[in-house]
């Protein structure tokens, strides 16, 4: 990764993610959003995020793409006590576990 | 209760937000380590973690750069993760959006997933607070989580190098992820939008630039908004239609 896309991104990111967070603080004050807008702001964060995951869950770029059950059943592990706990830490704890069993098991 | 003093309400602020600190300093932790895997400096790590403050949004900014995708696609996901932080601010300004423009900047600059969902949950609490005390306890809020990141991300780069690849850090993006978005899958809505989104990530996974994810991101939101619209339907139906 060349040293100029990093501060680019970093510089971009920085921006864009505090212009997010002073566009209803700083420059729409109380005038209220329409309705529509809000529920889907709501759901971009389990909707972008698991589009993110999946693929790297199915076709992993450590094993050149190919599946791998020590990686799935971790993210499944994961994605389980997740559900089951609410607790993120417990989750990414058991999640860890699992992979590196599997990988141990797998040799 | 109304607190008493300034401090006090700075001191609830910061006892609210108290245990996140046992997910944000290995997360931000982890942050370090993968970057600096990824081919960041320990310098490029932290002023990102400084700037950004908001590690889901980092993360998926590395994991694109890892995958050589056009920075301009690198943006705008990453950035699409980070628009939940538009509805934070909607939901804060009804509390401090009277501030001064100054402390309204800084507001934004700390506005993250804890302190916003710490400081709304006591000003609904609290409907008796003036907007002293609510700007009090939301910098008390942010005063456990943040510095920490910060001092986490910078620790997580500077070990980072020694981590060998048995450890399979590859893996780690995904376990966090999975962990982060686990406990938000609350309501049939937001679990439609994630199996939505899922399934048109991998049908267009074979897209140029990453654009499966965009898809894929796009369908989710929209199927999350269209449920949620169906359910309340249902539930009051001599509603609004």
């Amino acid at each position: 990764m060349d040293t100029t896309t990093i501060w680019i991104v970093i510089a971009g990111l920085g921006i864009g993610s505090f212009a997010l967070r002073f566009l209803f603080l700083g420059v729409i004050g109380n005038r209220s959003l329409p309705p529509w807008i809000l529920r889907h702001l709501r759901y971009t964060a389990v909707a972008v995020i698991p589009a993110l995951v999946a693929p790297m869950v199915l076709w992993p770029a450590a094993t050149g793409g190919q599946f791998d059950a020590p990686r799935m059943a971790a993210a499944f592990v994961t994605l389980g006590v997740g559900l089951a706990t609410k607790n993120v830490l417990a989750a990414i704890i058991l999640g860890a576990l699992t992979l590196y069993g599997g990988l141990y098991i797998a040799g | 209760m109304l607190p008493a003093t300034d401090n006090s309400a700075f001191w609830l602020g910061v006892r609210s937000a108290a245990p996140f600190i046992l997910v944000v300093v290995p997360f931000a932790m982890l942050f370090g380590v993968v970057a600096t895997e990824a081919g960041f400096t320990v310098m490029e790590t932290f002023v990102f973690s400084a700037t950004v403050v908001a590690g889901a949004a980092q993360f998926t900014a590395l994991q694109l750069m890892q995958e050589q995708a056009p920075t301009f696609i690198v943006l705008v996901s990453a950035l699409a993760v980070n628009l939940r932080l538009a509805m934070y601010s909607a939901a804060l300004t009804p509390h401090l959006g009277a501030a001064p423009f100054w402390t309204r900047a800084f507001v934004a600059y700390l506005t993250v997933d804890q302190s916003y969902a710490c400081s709304v949950a006591a000003y609904e609490r609290h409907p008796d607070w003036d907007l002293r005390t609510k700007l009090i306890f939301f910098f008390g809020s942010c005063a456990p989580v943040l510095p920490l990141w910060m001092l986490a991300s910078l620790t997580g780069a500077m070990i980072g190098e020694a981590i060998p690849p048995e450890f399979a850090l590859d893996f780690a993006v995904p376990i966090t992820f999975l962990a982060i978005i686990a406990p938000m899958l609350r309501t049939l809505a937001h679990v439609a939008a994630a199996f939505v989104a899922v399934m048109l990530a991998l049908s267009f996974a074979w897209l140029p630039f990453n654009l499966g994810l965009l898809v894929g991101g796009l369908g989710g939101m929209m199927t999350g908004a269209q449920v949620e619209v169906l359910l309340e339907r249902r539930l009051k139906p001599g509603g609004r239609p």
